[in-house]
Order: structure tokens, then C-alpha cells, then sequence
């Protein structure tokens, strides 16, 4: 067993875990943060993705003890401490970017990830930005919209509050 | 799935590394970034007794100008080769060739060396490595020695890495001169390996092409040179027919596999095919 020390989500964890334990059952299963899910198993269809220490990696192909000193932010993570939406979040549910909502947790890790490089992808940059996440209900179109209009509202200047 | 129990080390320095591999007992894996090794690991086609990590070791991450050449670390990740200035300018096609490894969570986290250590005749990086002759620095119990990857790429996941040694940089010597790159890659879905890609620099001089380099990948057991294309296209016109005629001999000396994905010959086609688009665009037609 290692010891590793983690902030998940802006809480520090202190845990032992096994070498081969990957980050995602770490998650899931010792600190019960089931927002992220297990999709393929096999590093195909990115619905495990998480940020760590601000990228967005596939959770179920890196290794607990990797994490060990770093950062990780899960989809539970990414709303306000009130509550409120991040904006792809808010975006896929207004743009319906999801049927079963199996691969929205990683979709939307891999969005905000993908925004933070590029805040205003065209489509094709976007539907290559997310091609490490399959999704087998939409057809991608709704989800293409979504982080279209994620990506104006995170761009577009702040209406409230006068500015000199 | 999880992988089988292993014990792990997490050197910090290239010789803490080496001293690692030299404990670990009689199977050892090195792990780079992980994305094929962790994959292969979870399907138990792999269950080494003791991993050694080398994400911690800092002095193998990165790249630097030296003179002549470009060194790129070992455990540069693909994200990082995306966004260095010095392989934009100098090694642009390593750059096309990255942008299509796998996605970007696998390229955040995989890395350049751990691609070509790897040595799958379906990753995309090794033809790179040899068309752009790039040199393999190996470090041992003995010292380092450096290794063309023409040499270094031995057969199917298979390298001259010895064990108890590691791949700790990649030597790429500048382009000089009036040089044009492509990466041309053929897969069926976003994400997937290549069936058959061709790496291409071409070198113009009034008109004319001086010299060519082509790297196939997934032509063989190895990554392969277009060798016939190349000598053909040397001195040749820089025209649509020259470098046609020459493209059509770009499977010459191949020995592609069949698979669920392409037959042998469907292979040799698109190396062909491929070869002429890559040439032409490198060339500037």
C-alpha cells in the first residue's frame, strides 16, 4: 500500500491505496465521488475524464498513486459552492447535449478543458477537441451546440456592473 | 478491470531511474505517460512485478536548443511537443504527426519517448523520428550511448533498448534549407490508430526537389524509409507527374500485415496513395 495525499474538489484527502488501484475507483469507490463514471474500460470513450492539475486526463488510465501531491477536479466539483452551473453545464442542459447522460460527466470535462485552450473553437475544432469522448445516443450535434453557446457566454463581457 | 498487483517506484532522476529498473526484480516495466502501458496493464497482457515511473523525473521533461539539433525529453508529453515554439519552428512535422495521436486526455498525459520505446508499427511518431533522422539517446549502467532510429526500431514492440536501460532524449537535427512537411494519416474513426500514414520532408532547390525523406508508418514491423520513392524523387522535377510516378513506388520493399482493418495489398495502395498526397503537399503543390 502508498500513501497519497489528494485535493479532490477542493477537499484534501489522505489515503492508502494499492499501486495498481486506478484514479478512477480511487474516486469512486474511497471517496465515493460516482459523478465520474466507468465507460470502456479500455481508454476509448473518455466518460471517466477528470482535470488534473488542470488537464484533462481519462481517470481510468492513470494510476491513484499518480496523483499523489495533485489536484483533481471531478464533475461534482465544477459547479459554485451555491450551487449554480458552471456555464458548459448550464449549456448542456439548456442545449439538451445529452439522451442518457451516460458520457455528459466526461463530456463536459473534456469541454471545459478544451475552452480553457481554445475559448472560441469553430465546430470542427470543437468536435475534434472532444473526439476522446464517445457519445451514442446524440449524435453529437446537441452537444456541439452546447459548447458553442458555452463558449459565447464564457467569452461575453460582463453585462452587470458598470465599467469605468 | 484492474491491473495485477505490482510494486511501484517513483524515481525523481535519470540515475535513481536506472537504479530502480536495476531492483525491480526480473520483470520490470517503465512507465512514461502510461496511455499504452496502463491500457495493456488493466487487460492483464501485461503484469509486471515491479513498475518504475518516470513521471516524476523533471530532467527528462522538455526541450532544448542545441545548435545543430533540437533535444526533446524523453517524457515531454505530446500536449507539450503541441505547444513548444521550438518544434513549431524547427520540427513542424513532428508537430502535424502529434496533433493526430489519439485524443487530447491521451495526449496530455502520453509522451514522445514513451511513444517510440513503445515502438507500435501503428503509432504515429516513430516514422517521424526516422525521416527526420533523429538520434536516440540511451542512457545504461555503462554511460549513454546514442542510436539512429534507423537502428533503433527492431521489430513488432520492439526496440535496441537492452534491459536495465532507458530512453532519456531524441536528438532531431534541424532542417536547413527550404524545406516543406506533411503528415498524411489514414483511419477509419476519430482516435484510432493509423492503417497506413506517410511522413514526408522535402527539400526544393530552383524548382527541383533535392532531397526527399518519407517515413511509413504501419508498412512493416517497423516503422520503414520510402527508400525507392526517396532516390527516385532526389533531382527530380517539383510536378504533380514526377512526384506521381515516384509515389508509385512507396510500398517497394514493405512487408504491411493483414488485419481487421486492411489486407496487406489495401495497405500497399495506401502508401501510395499516400505518399503522393504527403510529397505533393510537402513539395507545394
Amino acid at each position: 500500500m502508498s500513501q497519497i495525499t489528494v485535493r479532490v474538489d477542493g477537499v484534501t484527502y489522505t489515503d492508502e491505496v494499492e499501486p495498481r488501484t486506478l484514479l478512477v475507483h480511487y474516486l469512486r469507490e474511497q471517496l465515493g465521488k460516482v459523478g465520474t463514471v466507468v465507460g470502456c474500460d479500455t481508454s476509448n470513450c473518455g466518460a471517466c475524464t477528470v482535470h488534473l492539475d488542470g488537464a484533462a486526463v481519462k481517470s481510468c488510465t492513470v494510476l491513484a498513486v499518480q496523483a499523489d501531491g495533485s489536484e483533481v477536479t471531478t464533475i461534482e466539483g465544477l459547479a459554485a459552492e451555491d450551487g449554480t452551473l458552471h456555464p458548459v453545464q448550464k449549456a448542456f442542459h439548456e442545449m439538451h447535449g445529452l439522451q442518457c447522460g451516460f458520457c455528459t460527466p466526461g463530456m463536459i470535462m473534456a469541454s471545459v478543458d478544451l475552452l480553457k485552450e481554445n475559448p472560441h473553437p469553430s465546430e470542427s475544432e470543437i468536435r475534434e477537441g472532444i473526439e476522446g469522448n464517445l457519445c451514442r445516443c446524440t449524435g453529437y450535434q446537441n452537444i456541439v451546440r452546447a459548447v458553442r453557446q458555452a463558449a459565447g457566454e464564457m467569452s461575453a463581457p460582463e453585462t452587470t456592473g458598470a465599467q469605468a | 478491470m484492474i491491473p495485477a498487483a505490482f510494486a511501484y517506484a517513483r524515481p525523481t532522476t535519470v540515475e535513481e531511474a536506472l537504479q530502480a529498473i536495476a531492483d525491480g526484480g526480473e520483470d520490470v516495466k517503465v512507465m512514461a505517460g502510461g496511455q499504452s502501458l496502463i491500457p495493456v496493464m488493466r487487460l492483464r497482457m501485461a503484469a509486471p512485478e515491479t513498475v518504475v515511473d518516470l513521471v516524476s523525473v523533471s530532467e527528462m521533461r522538455g526541450v532544448r536548443d542545441d545548435g545543430d539539433a533540437l533535444v526533446v525529453g524523453a517524457m515531454t508529453t505530446h500536449h507539450d511537443v503541441l505547444v513548444d515554439p521550438l518544434i513549431a519552428e524547427h520540427a513542424p512535422l513532428l508537430v502535424q504527426a502529434t496533433e493526430t495521436v489519439a485524443d487530447r486526455q491521451v495526449r496530455a498525459r502520453g509522451t514522445f519517448g514513451g511513444a517510440l520505446a513503445h515502438a507500435d508499427p501503428a503509432g504515429d511518431l516513430a516514422a517521424v523520428a526516422l525521416a527526420l533522422d533523429a538520434e536516440m539517446v540511451i542512457a545504461g549502467s555503462g554511460g549513454r550511448r546514442t542510436v539512429p532510429a534507423a537502428d533503433f526500431f527492431v521489430d513488432y514492440l520492439t526496440t535496441c533498448l537492452e534491459e536495465g536501460e532507458l530512453l532519456v532524449e531524441v536528438r532531431i537535427p534541424k532542417l536547413r534549407g527550404e524545406w516543406g512537411v506533411r503528415y498524411e494519416k489514414f483511419n477509419r474513426v476519430a482516435q484510432a490508430w493509423s492503417i497506413v500514414a506517410v511522413a514526408a520532408a522535402v527539400r526544393r532547390e530552383n524548382g527541383h526537389i533535392a532531397e526527399a525523406r518519407i517515413g511509413l508508418t504501419n508498412m512493416g514491423s517497423t516503422p520503414l524509409r520510402a527508400q525507392a520513392t526517396e532516390a527516385a524523387l532526389a533531382g527530380a522535377d517539383a510536378s504533380a507527374a514526377a512526384i506521381a510516378a515516384a509515389a508509385e513506388r512507396a510500398a517497394e520493399g514493405t512487408s504491411p500485415t493483414s488485419d481487421l482493418n486492411a489486407q496487406a495489398d489495401y495497405r500497399e495502395h495506401l502508401a501510395r496513395v499516400l505518399t503522393r498526397r504527403a510529397v505533393s503537399a510537402a513539395a507545394g503543390l
